[in-house]
């Protein structure tokens, strides 16, 4: 043999190995599904559980992979497969009927290991931003919170999140093998998808618990801030916690979660629960109806993802005016009652 | 007990946000800095665990020296020391570990962090630290009872509240609750006196890896002007409400 011919094999060995790798490594990325975490509430899926699917389905089309979710003691699974996702992994165990985060995480991690996922999905309920950074130290993965659209590149692996309390965005990257992405309730939506998901069951190891509860204190009847699609929201206008009974008859008629302004919380008029604002919760309802309220930076900063704002002011210089899409310059003690009544109506015909 | 209560170095809440070096920085010019709300609360519950309980409080922050006056204004609320680890937060891991190192280093039973802070609103280093140092954690934490080493913590969920049981070394992510806004606490000329006096130690950063890159910012689109509607044609409204922006 030549050695130039000795040389030219050598080249055409080179080839097929790189070849060889590259598909190994095209196989890999396929076989790497996206993962998302599912939760539920006494076996059924939250409103966040599809948002989330919705979102890793996005995900997944961008990368070319599957969706696996999993849930824990969820009753029947199926829904999930009008959101995109095409296999769950269903883990059944009395021991994870309360929530723990420990544990929680423990399992999310076990099931994104199973899988090979490089990219793992949560809300941003309080139950998955608990979980979440636990999450991250266990996978080693970079973390994204309140990550409000899709990707925007796979490669850096590019979001947009909000910061500031959403006076601002950040675009940020995240560098790391796998990638863990907390999405902000109400921010992407559900997209519907018509498929259909496999299920199996996985059994992941359950740690023993250091953190055990003792009392839940949450009234069944009622819809959280975190899960409302409509608030209703008085502030320091209403004159003392004796005139609630109007916001609360408008939240009923409404199905809609009650909120206030941080200082009628601080006075005891209202539950801290209820504070929403920079310093209390965050709000991102479809409709947010502010009453008596007058607009503080602190305040707006909070509720500001919220896609539709009202306003019911007497004064017309109020700050809110300025933040809001539909307003009423009027008193509160009158327009309310007046529009409860408009309202009932509404419904009654529909 | 030993405290540790970490610091986060935030805008004001009335602060404008703007960002400067083609968006990719927050302009600080003409802003104020102040203790992040949520571990304001946190620093105050620690007070009372001080006067009430014998323990010391240990202040933390990661960052320039131009959060040393936030940390002061701790000292001078009635921390015992301060640290501050030099280095600028680059992100919410980074930070996490910087802290983890400080938590080794100082054997703290409890680390009391704010739920998050409300600059970049990450919510993840408490709960990092506490994955990191192989602690018990509780977020959202709104009331913490310690005795010996045993812990009651209230959370809130979503919706209400839980409350549960667990023992030290833990770390919290607090907000406010764990003292009420009237307990918040003032410096007084006495405790600025002192806190002059108090160590404020500057340690260096263990490196660490970027797991995130902040790239760049954007504000919102400036609002359109508000469709007012009378008080006497709320009929209006509720159509509005249900064709145009199609809420109900
Ligand atoms: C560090 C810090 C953090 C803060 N965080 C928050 C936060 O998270 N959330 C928050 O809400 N606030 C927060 N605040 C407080 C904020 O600055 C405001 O003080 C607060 O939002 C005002 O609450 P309000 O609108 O209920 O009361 P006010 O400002 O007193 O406004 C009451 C409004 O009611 C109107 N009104 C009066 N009577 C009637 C009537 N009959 N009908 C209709 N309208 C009427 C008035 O015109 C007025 O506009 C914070 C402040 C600080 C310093």
């Amino acid at each position: 043999m030549s050695p130039n011919l000795i040389w030219d094999l050598f080249k055409v060995y080179e080839i097929i190995n790189e070849i060889s790798t590259f598909v190994e490594i095209k196989n890999k990325e396929y076989i790497m599904s996206v993962l998302v975490y599912t939760e539920s509430e006494q076996g059924k899926f939250k409103k966040v559980a599809l948002e989330v699917a919705s979102y890793a389905k996005a995900v997944a089309n961008q990368l070319g992979t599957t969706v696996t979710a999993v849930t824990i003691n969820t009753s029947d699974s199926s829904a999930l497969g009008n959101y995109g996702v095409d296999k769950v992994l269903n883990v059944t165990n009395p021991a994870l009927d309360a929530f723990n985060a420990n544990a929680y995480a423990d399992v999310i991690k076990q099931a994104a290991e199973k899988e090979g996922a490089k990219v793992v999905i949560v809300s941003s309920s309080a139950d998955s931003k608990y979980l979440a950074p636990l999450l991250a130290v266990g996978l080693h993965a970079g973390f994204a919170s309140n990550v409000i659209e899709a990707p925007s590149s796979t490669s850096p692996f590019t979001v947009k999140r909000t910061a500031f309390t959403n006076k601002a965005f950040n675009i940020t990257t995240i560098n790391t093998d796998v990638k863990l992405v907390a999405v902000s309730n109400n921010s992407f939506g559900l997209v519907e998808n018509t498929g259909s998901a496999s299920a199996e069951d996985f059994a992941p190891a359950i740690p023993d618990f250091a953190v055990n509860v003792q009392s839940v204190d949450k009234a069944s009847d009622k819809v959280s801030i975190a899960d409302a699609e409509i608030v209703v929201s008085a502030g320091r206008g209403l004159k003392g916690p004796e005139n609630w009974g109007m916001i609360e008859e408008l939240a009923d008629v409404l199905g809609a979660a009650t909120a206030c302004s941080k200082p009628v919380s601080d006075l005891g008029w209202r539950p801290h629960s209820e504070h929403v604002g920079q310093t209390g919760k965050p709000v991102a309802s479809n409709l947010y109806i502010a009453i008596g309220i007058s607009g503080a930076i602190q305040h707006l900063a909070g509720i500001n993802a919220s896609k539709v704002k009202v306003v019911i002011n007497t004064d017309p210089e109020a700050p809110f005016f300025k933040a809001a899409d539909y307003g009423v310059v009027g008193d509160a003690f009158e327009v309310v009652p007046a529009l409860i009544e408009k309202l009932k109506a509404f419904k009654a015909q529909q | 007990m030993k405290i540790l209560v970490c610091i986060s170095h935030v805008p004001d809440t009335t602060s404008k946000i703007n960002f400067t070096e083609g968006d990719t920085k927050f302009d600080t010019n003409g802003v104020q800095f102040v203790i992040n709300p949520n571990d304001e609360f946190g620093l105050t519950r620690a007070m009372w665990f001080k006067e009430k309980q014998g323990a010391t409080v240990t202040v933390v922050n990661v960052g320039g020296p131009e959060t040393e006056p936030t940390l002061r204004k701790a000292l001078a609320i009635g921390a015992d020391e301060a640290i501050r680890v030099n280095t600028e937060a680059t992100d919410g891991f980074a930070v996490a570990k910087q802290l983890t190192k400080v938590i080794q280093d100082g054997g703290y039973d409890l680390v009391i962090a704010g739920r998050e802070s409300i600059d970049y609103n990450g919510g993840m280093v408490p709960g990092m630290i506490a994955g990191l140092t192989n602690a018990n954690f509780v977020n959202n934490c709104i009331s913490l009872e310690i005795e010996g080493t045993n812990a009651t913590a209230t959370r809130e969920i979503d919706g209400g509240k839980e409350t549960v049981t667990t023992a030290l070394p833990l770390v919290i992510g607090g907000q406010k609750g764990l003292v009420e806004e009237s307990d918040l606490r003032i410096p007084n000329m006495r405790g600025i006196m002192m806190a002059r006096k108090k160590p404020l130690q500057v340690v260096e950063p263990v490196t660490t890896e970027s797991e995130t890159t902040s790239v760049s910012f954007e504000k919102p689109a400036p609002k359109g002007a508000v469709t007012l509607v009378a008080p006497d044609n709320l009929d209006e409204l509720v159509s509005l409400l249900h064709n145009e922006a199609k809420v109900i």
